[in-house]
């Protein structure tokens, strides 16, 4: 096994940042070279960085395990979590390092989520029940329905797959597939009894339609989750609705 | 939003009336016992969360096993039983009325999750699927392995925090993302709110509320090997102690035996509970000489001492700090349906196929179990014993009830971070029918933020707060972990002493308002440094071994002078210590064998 491997490899770090408060050098590229061991993720450096080199480079970060949703960023031209992306695996000695197309930059890489937070939540995102609970008891749900939930619920909400859709960077009304896959998350979760009120904002110039199955998404998922999928349903699922 | 009364419109100097957020309730944190007690108070108040990372970013996420509850879904279980195992497992130091709340209401707390809509993994009949963990056993210990931690696949926290969330969508609660809170404002034993940083935007703000609850989470990142957030500092905590308030049995932190090699990162007690087995170079699955009986799924903190035994022996994985991780027997379908999460982290992290190839992993640091000490009902304990601190209550991690007393058992902790989350918002709503008015603010509320902020922004020093944190957390992993002795402690305690002084001559590089990263760095470097000092203190005043805490100096436990938990808070630039009794009412303690 050669995942512990001490031989260190030099890599250069090319950052794209954003400076708010800069002045006259708001946005450019700096570089940063460091030492490189196997094993070592993006994140692993841009904290070393931080740490030793440059405490003013700014990016998110939580979990480190690939979670929590936090480091989503364009590495190498792909989006990616930085904490999972081993730097040796990427196998180039330069590695460049953009925040997240599409959404507005507050500072190097650190963006603004607000607007993939508001489309969320114009799809209900929560279980709607028309009838109580059993007391004492949960919902019966068969494994088979509850299969059915099985790449959907996995959601991190890092912004990789709208970050990555061309719909969104021609209309930052569009929903976005991440909030697509959450409605979806509902309307097929057999417990719940309100699909119609999951659909509502998707049946919208903003909304489903505006999807040319460009596939973006599928490959920028780091969790291997597939929002095309999940709009294919919904559309099956809002032409349903339509002929009643 | 009850109407609120002039009068007690006051100024805050320093802050604009802008920044001055006024709600019945504040709670800080999003993980799993905020948001519980968020969704419990917001069906009736006004309820804001404030946290310092966008609410389903918290560390209750990464939560991979299961949340216990004795619903009996697989085989016959008992709340008895169920007790017995955690009473035991906390090696007799968890109170056990508390223990008996824990266990009792365990049921409805679940059941209200899949509810709220919380995507469990399914029994053949369609009911919330159930799987073994570690110390979790059959009548009294006396029968096997049991069927008791409800799970979602290996994402239980993941699904548990999506739905609360989601459930707090629901109801309307307030969220403040990406608040860094900096203080308690506490007056006479009273809580009117919290001071925060807006991180974004940068600006103190005031959060001015009749009651205030604290999720804020454990610290176990003061040690460099670690599974836990990198946001998981002790912030609670130590807001907390800077307000007066003791805090609570702080030499007990868990080290859990599957940390990947270096990272640190978790691989899931699952991972044992499906079966795998715990190997040294000889190839030897040695749990067999330290607990014949339970094997791998013997309690954390006595698989974990087994594994250091190993490796300080000479028995590691080629003479290295390492142990492996076999799954290989298990069988691709199994490793792939059961434990799919864990093949991604192996094979992401350490680019190892677990179907095909062991898992190198050691021991990391990964569950305070020590806090904020707080009373059944999640209220803040000002002396740490009976008197309280009014609108001040805590929960999960971060609190201290005490359930997990000296070990906590796996699949425990989401299920009394929720369960004391929710228990913290009843007893908030009880406080609120009250009809309490809004407390004064004082006019100097925001005085130590301000200047803590200004201070650090203007810093002119030359240490690095990267190179602090660096060596604290060295010396933690190397003189505070799994085993500890007395002669270490005590150079460890100067150690501290040093980090701290040289904390107040930093420097930071970023001087800008705008989500200043190194700011609030230096905020949990300065809040970490507090917390170390009580629990290396603490670790060095209980002169027994028990649970989390092992001293090689004094290896046995000593329940004629140590059956008591420890009370740490400062004093004069001092740790001083108090003590309070363990609440002991069904099972007395026994000796703890496996
Ligand atoms: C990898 C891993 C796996 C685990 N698996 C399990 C398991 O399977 N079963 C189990 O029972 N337990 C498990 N645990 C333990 C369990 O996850 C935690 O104990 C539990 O999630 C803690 O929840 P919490 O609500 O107390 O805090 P957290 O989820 O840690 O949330 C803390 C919150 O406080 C906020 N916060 C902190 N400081 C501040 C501040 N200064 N200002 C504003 N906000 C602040 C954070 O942003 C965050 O929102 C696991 C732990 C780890 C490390
Ligand atoms: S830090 Fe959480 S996903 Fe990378």
């Amino acid at each position: 096994m050669a995942n512990h491997d001490t031989e260190k490899k030099l890599i250069t770090f090319r950052v794209k940042r954003f400076d708010p408060d800069g002045g006259e050098r708001k946005r450019y590229t700096q570089e940063y070279k460091i030492e490189v061991m196997k094993g070592q993720s993006v994140l692993d450096c841009l904290n070393e960085i931080r740490w030793k080199q440059d405490g003013s480079l700014t990016f998110r970060r939580s979990c480190k395990s690939g979670i929590c949703g936090s480091c989503a960023m364009t590495i190498n031209g792909v989006n990616r979590l930085a904490c999972e992306t081993q730097v040796l695996a990427l196998g180039s000695s330069t590695i460049t390092v953009e925040p997240l197309k599409g959404f507005a930059v507050i500072k190097d890489l650190a963006v603004d989520i607000d607007p993939m937070v508001e489309k969320l939540l114009a799809v209900k995102p929560y279980l709607i029940t028309k009838t109580p609970p059993p007391s004492d008891a949960e919902r019966i749900q068969s494994p088979a329905e509850r299969a059915r939930l099985d790449g959907l619920y996995e959601c991190i909400l890092c912004g990789a797959c709208t970050s990555s859709c061309p719909s969104f960077w021609a209309d930052e009304r569009y929903l976005g597939p991440h909030a697509f896959l959450k409605a979806y998350r509902f309307i097929a979760d057999s417990r719940d009894d309100a699909p119609g009120e999951h659909l509502d904002a998707l049946d919208d110039k903003h909304g489903l339609w505006r999807c040319h199955t460009i596939f973006n998404c599928v490959e920028a998922c780091p969790k291997s989750l597939n929002p095309t999928k999940a709009i294919e349903a919904l559309r099956r699922e809002l032409v349903k609705e339509k002929i009643g | 939003m009850t109407p609120i009364d002039p009068e007690t419109i006051h100024d805050v100097e320093g802050v604009p009336l802008h920044s001055v957020h006024r709600h019945d309730v504040v709670v800080v944190g999003a993980g799993l016992a905020a948001m519980r007690a968020a969704v419990e108070a917001a069906k009736d108040y006004d309820v804001a969360v404030v946290s310092k990372v966008f609410p389903t970013r918290s560390h209750s996420g990464a939560a991979q096993g299961g949340i216990a509850a004795s619903l009996a879904n697989e085989e016959e279980d008992h709340w008895e039983w169920h007790m017995f195992d955690t009473v035991k497992g906390s090696d007799y130091l968890g109170d056990q009325d508390g223990i008996e709340i824990l266990v009792r209401e365990a049921p409805v707390v679940v059941r209200e999750f899949e509810h709220m809509g919380a995507p469990f993994s399914r029994t053949p009949d369609g009911r919330i699927a159930q799987r073994l963990f570690g110390g979790h056993t059959k009548n009294f210990g006396k029968g096997g392995p049991i069927l008791r931690a409800c799970y979602a696949a290996d994402r239980t926290g993941h699904a548990l925090l999506h739905t609360l969330y989601e459930n707090c969508v629901k109801e309307g609660v307030r969220f403040y993302p990406e608040f860094y809170v900096l203080g308690l404002i506490v007056r006479d034993d009273v809580c009117s709110g919290v001071v925060a940083w807006d991180v974004v935007n940068g600006g103190v703000h005031v959060f001015h509320a009749k009651a205030v609850m604290f999720g804020t989470g454990g610290h176990a990142r003061i040690f460099r090997i670690a599974s836990i957030s990198l946001s998981s500092t002790g912030d609670g905590p130590a807001m907390a102690l800077r307000a007066g308030i003791p805090l609570e049995d702080m030499e007990f932190l868990q080290f859990h035996p599957t940390g990947l090699y270096i990272h640190g990162i978790l691989v899931s007690e699952a991972a044992r509970g499906e079966g795998g087995y715990l190997v040294n170079d000889a190839g030897e699955r040695f749990m067999k000489k330290y607990a014949p009986d339970k094997m791998e799924l013997a309690p954390r903190d006595v698989v974990s001492r087994a594994m250091q035994r190993e490796i300080d022996e000479g028995r590691g994985i080629g003479g290295k700090d390492f142990i492996h991780l076999d799954l290989r027997h298990l069988g691709k379908d199994k490793i792939m349906t059961q434990l799919p999460q864990i093949h991604e982290l192996a094979w992401k992290f350490m680019h190892v196929d677990c179907v095909t190839n062991p898992i190198p992993i050691q021991p990391t640091a990964h569950y305070s179990m020590g806090g904020i000490p707080t009373d059944n009902d999640c209220q803040v304990l000002a002396d740490g014993k009976a008197k309280k601190v009014a609108g001040f209550y805590a929960a999960g991690e971060c609190a201290c009830v005490s359930v997990h007393g000296a070990n906590r058992l796996g699949t425990n902790s989401l299920l009394e971070a929720s369960l004391f989350g929710r228990r913290a918002g009843k007893s908030i709503v009880r406080f609120l029918r009250t009809e309490p008015a809004l407390p004064d603010l004082p006019a100097d509320a925001a005085k130590e933020a301000i200047e803590e902020i200004d201070g650090i922004l203007s810093a002119t020093g030359s240490e690095k707060t990267g190179a602090i944190r660096a060596e604290m957390q060295q010396q933690m992993t190397a003189n505070c972990a799994v085993y500890r002795n007395g002669c270490n402690l005590e150079q460890l305690r100067a150690e501290v002493a040093s980090l701290r002084e040289r904390y107040g001559r930093i420097r930071i590089d970023d001087k800008g308002k705008t989500f200043n990263m190194d700011l609030i760095d230096a905020l949990e470097l300065g809040r970490m440094l507090d917390v170390t000092e009580i629990m290396v203190a603490s670790a060095l005043n209980r002169t027994e071994s028990r649970g989390g805490h092992s001293r090689t100096d004094f290896p046995k436990r000593d329940d004629a002078n140590w059956l008591k938990h420890t009370l740490a808070h400062r004093k004069n630039g001092a740790v001083a210590f108090d003590y309070k009794p363990v609440v002991i009412t069904r099972f007395q303690p026994q000796e703890r064998k496996y």
